[in-house]
């Protein structure tokens, strides 16, 4: 399989701050591959050194072979980008922005027209061809942002954070986009916070925390690394803030979690450690009003392989104020 | 490659002119501050009108070009747009000669209108329409720079229309919009010589009227050349 994009040790430092920690990676042909992070772990930077738009401090990017620092040109060429933000002009229309890009990509100008026409049509957008972008729903904007993105009909595609702040139908409707783009063998590189999303789009994750990739691998495999761990959930009555703490202290329990009004454990075999755990709990004073075991998630996965609590990943990131948004 | 370049660059300018330049309201507000501003002149003094057209139409093109220039990339800024030029497979040149010239042709198109008007009315002679027409062009050119270089430095769009001002309320006393340049003390003289609108207003005069030129009119349009 042909390499489609390549980043060797790549870095970028803001200052003091390091956003991005020397991240190298490859993402194959017709491949989906998700950049999973909590906010600010370095998911935006590494897609905007990826695309050009920023300069990285050390560290190399190929993108379909072309080097994104010396040749920026011929890699922008060959890639499609949907920011983070809809950020088309909110002037112009529908079929004027997408005219637009075409004529900024080089399109020819006999396909100026067939190709706006075409991704309208693919997108539901035809009959609001003649609105202007400001006036669109922000669900509107973002499947005409990613229209945007294929005028040239590039056979890799950049999404930064594509579903955040849509609501269900919309973001779901987008996937279902990103799917049909899957099937038709254009090479994904996602970001995302969200590990639903990310489990149920790509085929492998790069799981990114404070700067730095902690591991990258199919999310089948993922999932298996901790299928041999139980999860133990335990309901308690009410939960002080230090128990976790005390129950990792227990033998067989390697990790406890809170996750809303329950406490999730984790360990191999977990279960043998029950009485300890029910032990403790009574000397608390804490009843139990219910406990089980569960088959691992991706979500526990997660936070096994990078020790960062789930909570942190299911807060969506604030909208900016102002702008196109 | 050169004339894909070239293309991109019409594109961008043209986007540019059908999104914010060429609509009803900046165009009246555009032409009607130096119509309104010619007239009171004329009433003011009939036979002094051809003494202030030059300065005038010299502040028009000064005034449309940088603040389009330096509103527009300063508002594609915050809507974070400007960034699909960046995203674009368009060098960093392209994108800035696409933004000058879209500035500068409006610039232009309010310069040329203005004079147009004031010669139409008042039957003002042109006496050099060929460097006139130069004139015209390259401060328009200039101008639209200076709107881009106030827009590289600046986040927000009041911002910008500050430090446009900045620039520009001195240059309306200091270039011979109103009065001629050397009856200033010396000390501004030289401040105003260093100042693309005094070449701009020496150059628009003389090819109106062919008459009190600081510096011979070629030499004028050389300097403004420069200052691009």
């Amino acid at each position: 399989m042909a390499e489609v994009i390549r980043a060797e040790g790549l870095s970028k430092k803001y200052g003091e701050l390091v956003a991005v920690d020397g991240v190298s990676f490859s993402v194959h042909e017709g491949e989906a591959f998700g950049y999973l992070g909590p906010n600010g772990a370095g998911k935006t930077t590494t897609i905007r050194m990826l695309v050009g738009l920023t300069r990285p401090t050390s560290g190399e990017a190929l993108v379909n072979g072309h080097s994104i620092l010396s040749d920026p040109v011929r890699a922008k060429e060959s890639l499609g980008v949907v920011p983070e933000s809809s950020n088309l002009y909110g002037e112009l229309t529908a079929w004027e922005n997408l005219v637009y890009m075409a004529q900024l990509y080089g399109l020819p100008k006999k396909e100026w027209a067939s190709s706006a026409e075409e991704l309208l049509r693919e997108f539901g957008l035809a009959e609001r061809k003649d609105s202007r972008f400001q006036g669109f729903s922000r669900g509107m904007k973002r499947r005409l942002t990613i229209a945007a993105a294929l005028v040239h009909r590039p056979r890799l595609l950049f999404l930064d954070e594509p579903t955040t702040g849509l609501d269900v139908m919309s973001a779901r409707g987008l996937r279902q986009v990103i799917r049909k783009l899957k099937e038709n063998r254009v090479t994904i590189f996602l970001t995302t916070h969200l590990i639903q999303e990310a489990d149920e789009l790509c085929d492998r994750v790069a799981i990114i925390v404070k700067g730095k990739i902690r591991v990258i691998d199919t999310a089948e495999n993922l999932r298996n690394q901790v299928r041999e761990t139980e999860v133990l959930e335990i309901k308690p009555q009410f939960l002080p803030d230090s128990l976790p703490k005390e129950l990792e202290l227990l033998p067989g329990v390697e990790k406890a979690t809170l996750i809303e009004d329950k406490i999730h454990l984790l360990g191999q075999s977990v279960h043998q450690a029950i009485p300890q755990i029910v032990n403790h709990l009574s000397e608390k004073k804490i009843q139990i009003l219910s406990i089980k075991t569960l088959t691992p998630t991706l979500e526990d996965a997660f936070v096994k392989l990078t020790g960062v609590e789930a909570e942190v990943m299911r807060v969506d990131k604030p909208q900016k104020m102002g702008g196109v948004g | 490659m050169m004339g894909k370049e070239i293309k991109r660059i019409y594109y961008i300018a043209r986007k540019d002119l059908k999104a914010y330049y060429l609509k009803p309201p900046l165009i009246s507000w555009g032409l009607m501050l130096p119509i309104v501003f010619i007239l009171a002149f004329y009433f003011r003094n009939p036979a002094g009108i051809e003494e202030v057209t030059p300065g005038l139409v010299g502040l028009t093109i000064l005034f449309s070009a940088t603040s389009m220039a330096a509103i527009v990339i300063t508002f594609e800024k915050r809507t974070e747009a400007l960034e699909r030029l960046l995203l674009a497979p368009v060098s960093l040149g392209t994108i800035l000669l696409g933004k000058t010239l879209g500035s500068a042709l409006f610039g232009l198109l309010m310069g040329f209108v203005s004079m147009i008007l004031v010669v139409l009315f008042f039957g003002l002679k042109i006496s050099h329409p060929v460097s006139l027409v130069l004139a015209l062009i390259l401060s328009s050119v200039a101008f639209a720079l200076m709107g881009i270089l106030v827009s590289v430095g600046v986040r927000e769009i009041f911002e910008a229309m500050t430090m446009s001002n900045v620039f520009r309320f001195p240059m309306v006393f200091l270039c011979g919009v109103f009065f001629p340049v050397t009856a200033m003390p010396l000390i501004l003289q030289v401040i105003g010589f260093c100042l693309p609108l005094t070449y701009s207003v020496d150059a628009l005069r003389q090819s109106l009227l062919s008459s009190g030129g600081l510096l011979p009119r070629y030499l004028d349009l050389l300097i403004l050349a420069g200052f691009t």
